[in-house]
């Protein structure tokens, strides 16, 4: 047999072993450079009271998601109904980032759509939202006591996402 | 009672495929006539179970019986008739099920139509096809059962999905599913010869007319899917390079591909052992377009379910299919023996030139596809292969293979002198390159890259023309006389090679001078794009059978002449909420006009797309002439005349079933 036409089968034999290993993976997953890293610090003006300001060091002692969010952003409304109720159950505090939005419009959102936020701070700019690593709205993380960084969601929220990992690792970290 | 009743057809189409696949192939090998003769009857049993289990669940859709999941999931009460039958393929147990119909198809035509064969490969070809549908309906019925009952029964479905919602949906599934399993048959010709170890110019002529029709069906899917996303995904773009995409054009390039290289197997008897290869790979990149789009390994915009069982059993298919064929490969290709000697400058080497460069175009588009899976595989990142990549690699692999569609044809088998190719092509040469110089002064602005993307089409065009004088040349009644007399073949060739320089043009035409304005418009607000101005009139809410729309109305005059009204909506569907764009095109030949709303501002304003599209068209009639020419070459008299012929001879031969 010459050894040539063998080739083709070892190409394919390759190709099958990386189909393969494919089918285990989401493709949807990204993962994040910050993860595991202290969450980067700011200090924001406070979206209701722009007086005050609010910063990761003051959340310190406690588990707390950021999200964040915009009112030009159409997902943001699919994922809303879903934290309204979780913010409703006080499981753990929200802090919302009002990403590269006017602040008024914003208000206006919160007013009609609820307000499932502790408190939302204004990133008018996206600067904060450059060092957190956020491309996409809406984006979510989980910070736990020690102010690190330890879960991200890309995209909206999902019943699935909350139940089977965002709520687990909320109420494990709360624990430790 | 009609889900069960397609189930268990099903179930007995399972059966006739094993059968089909076991006892027709083992009278091959063991001369047995009886085992051999039953190949016809159960390719036609499996056609018939499959076809009345595809119209049960059709069935199923028309009544609008929400007690079966997949019509529940895929349908709704108010979806008009003609999507509750389209809505049958929507979804990824009924698209399987569409899938083996074409399979059950192409086996009972190709029992059908195989009378001037000898019987020992009818068995062999016919067996082939039925292990591959075995593998199929075992697919459906473990892991992917479309007649699955719902209990208690929905009040009403899901709806389906908007976006398929649309006449390019309902045709280019079947289409496109016609053209994939198509290459099953070339491929089974292609193991059937392996088996049998006859590989030879009748081997290649028998092949040749499935491959082609596959080839034509593959071309006009491919067409009606990318207008669809024209149209339909509201943003104008015409092709993504999108995993799903590309699974469908992998196979297509390797098809065309093998229908060269079938062309020299048939007309010299070499490349015997390629042209076998490239049966098997248009087949297996089919197998594996479904399996990337239907295990869902690759992110893509045509977002489908997954579930890893699935993924694991077509793997598993996979490789015992395209593994086997491989091993047989090797193992049989030595005895094929070579062919006919050739020069260096000959049609053999610019058909073979032109395989290479089908090949490596379909082989980047592989990578391109897979390479964020490999990637991740190994742990090196994520990453995503867009648009840059593939026009970077396709331009440069594209452009030798435009040369030699002018060169090719000319060229004589064996060997060609290069003086008289030079000789008989130094016009069509000057004429392109003049053109393509002076025409984008003309469209306007002269840019580099329009005027390159004319040179190749004009190529194309002039070296054609030459060919049609050089044939008519030099016999008695004239170059028109002579013409006419050429056999289908020849202008089926002439026309598809003619469709790749319309849709050149296309291509050329919308990447120079596309124009995309995306604006706030207010009612009375105006816009002027090349010579059109759009006067937005505002909206109006109406009313469709399942959805509600917002519907702008834009008035359209052309230098100050009243031209026409475009109407784009926004539309709301009751059932699942989702909104979906729809586009107003008015489409002209040099060019389409294309409105579409995109969100509503605030008061009366939208956010509005306005596109000028120049010559967009063309883009599909490249690849509608394409299909036609291949079906002018299946036209041709020989391949009538031959099976007319060997029914002559062969009166009364193996024909039971028919």
């Amino acid at each position: 047999m010459a050894k040539k036409l063998l080739i083709p089968l070892v190409v394919f034999v390759a190709l099958v072993g990386f189909l393969f290993a494919g089918l285990f993976r989401d493709p949807r997953e990204v993962p994040s450079p910050l993860i595991g890293k202290p969450a980067p610090a700011f200090t924001l003006a406070q979206l209701h009271d722009p007086a005050k300001t609010l910063g990761p060091t003051d959340l310190k002692g406690q588990v707390w998601l950021l999200n964040v969010w915009a009112s030009w952003c159409v997902s943001c409304r699919d994922e809303h109904p879903l934290l309204v109720e979780l913010g409703r159950a006080k499981i753990v505090p929200i802090v919302g980032l009002n990403y590269k939005d006017e602040p008024a419009a914003g208000l206006k959102w919160l007013a009609q759509n609820g307000d499932p936020y502790s408190v939302s701070v204004v990133d008018r700019d996206g600067r904060v939202g450059i060092d957190w690593g956020v491309y996409g709205v809406p984006e979510t993380f989980i910070v736990d006591k020690a102010g690190a960084i330890r879960y991200k969601q890309i995209g909206p929220i999902t019943v699935e996402a909350l139940q089977t990992k965002i709520l687990p690792l909320v109420r494990e970290l709360q624990k430790s | 009672m009609i889900p069960e009743l397609g189930q268990f057809s099903l179930i007995l189409a399972l059966l006739l495929a094993a059968l089909l696949g076991i006892l027709p192939l083992a009278g091959a090998q063991r001369r047995v006539g009886a085992w051999m003769a039953l190949a016809r009857p159960l390719a036609a049993g499996q056609f018939v179970f499959i076809a009345f289990a595809f119209g049960c669940l059709t069935a199923s859709f028309v009544a609008n019986d929400f007690s079966v999941l997949n019509v529940a999931t895929n349908s709704n009460s108010q979806l008009p008739l003609h999507y509750r039958i389209a809505a049958t393929w929507g979804s990824h147990e009924g698209s399987m099920l569409l899938w083996l119909l074409m399979l059950g198809s192409w086996t009972a035509a190709v029992a059908a139509r195989s009378r001037h064969l000898p019987d020992e490969m009818v068995a062999r070809v016919l067996g082939v096809m039925g292990l591959v549908a075995f593998g199929f309906l075992l697919f459906v019925l473990l892991t992917s059962n479309p007649f699955e009952r719902l209990f208690p029964p929905a009040a009403d479905g899901r709806d389906l999905n908007p976006l398929l919602q649309d006449p390019g949906m309902v045709f280019h599934p079947p289409l496109l599913y016609m053209g994939y399993v198509g290459f099953s048959v070339a491929f089974a010709f292609a193991i059937a010869a392996l088996i049998g170890g006859r590989l030879d110019a009748t081997w290649a002529r028998w092949s040749r007319p499935w491959t082609t029709l596959a080839w034509s069906f593959l071309s006009c899917g491919i067409m009606l899917g990318s207008g669809w996303a024209y149209y339909v995904l509201g943003w104008g773009g015409w092709w993504f390079w999108d995993p799903v995409e590309n699974a469908s054009f992998m196979p297509w390039l390797v098809g065309t591909a093998l229908i060269h290289s079938l062309a020299v197997t048939e007309k010299r008897g070499t490349f015997k052992a390629w042209t076998v290869l490239l049966a098997i790979c248009a087949f297996s990149l089919s197998l594996l377009g479904t399996f990337l789009v239907r295990s869902g390994v690759l992110t893509s915009v045509h977002a489908f379910a997954t579930d890893p069982r699935r993924g694991v059993f077509i793997l598993a298919f996979l490789a015992l299919v395209i593994g086997g064929s491989l091993v047989l490969f090797a193992l049989r290709a030595p005895k094929v023996g070579g062919g006919g000697r050739f020069d260096t400058i000959s049609r053999e080497t610019m058909l073979l030139a032109n395989n290479v460069l089908l090949i490596a175009a379909a082989g980047s588009v592989l990578l391109g596809t897979l390479y964020p899976l490999f990637l991740d595989a190994l742990d090196l990142g994520k990453i995503s292969v867009g648009p840059p990549y593939f026009d970077t690699v396709f331009v440069p692999l594209m452009t030798p293979l435009v040369f030699l569609m002018g060169v090719g044809p000319l060229a004589r088998w064996k060997r060609s002198p290069l003086p008289e190719l030079w000789q008989q092509l130094r016009w069509a040469l000057a004429v392109s390159v003049v053109t393509a110089l002076v025409l984008p002064f003309i469209a306007g602005t002269w840019k580099p890259r329009v005027s390159f993307g004319l040179l190749l089409a004009f190529w194309i065009v002039a070296s054609t023309v030459v060919n049609l004088l050089e044939r008519g040349r030099g016999v008695r009644g004239g170059v028109l006389v002579q013409l006419t007399r050429q056999p289908r073949s020849y202008w089926g060739m002439i026309v598809a090679h003619l469709g790749i320089a319309v849709f050149i043009v296309g291509v050329t035409m919308v990447k120079g001078y596309e124009i995309e304005r995306d604006v706030r418009m207010a009612v009375g607000d105006t816009i002027t794009v090349n010579g059109f101005t759009l006067r937005f009139d505002g909206t109006t809410d109406v009313r469709g059978p399942n959805y509600r729309a917002m519907r702008g109305s834009f008035d359209v005059s052309r230098n100050g002449a009243p031209f026409t009204t475009l109407h784009p909506e926004k539309r709301l569907y009751n059932a699942g909420g989702q909104s979906m764009t729809d586009a107003a095109i008015r489409k002209m030949l040099t060019g389409d006009l294309y409105v579409s709303l995109g969100e509503p501002v605030e008061g009366d304003a939208w956010s509005v797309r306005v596109y000028h599209k120049p010559f967009v068209t063309w883009i599909w009639a490249g690849f509608l002439l394409m299909a036609i020419g291949g079906l002018l070459a299946l036209s041709d008299r020989r391949y009538r005349v031959a099976s007319r012929r060997d029914e002559a001879v062969l009166p009364g031969g193996a024909t039971a079933g028919n």
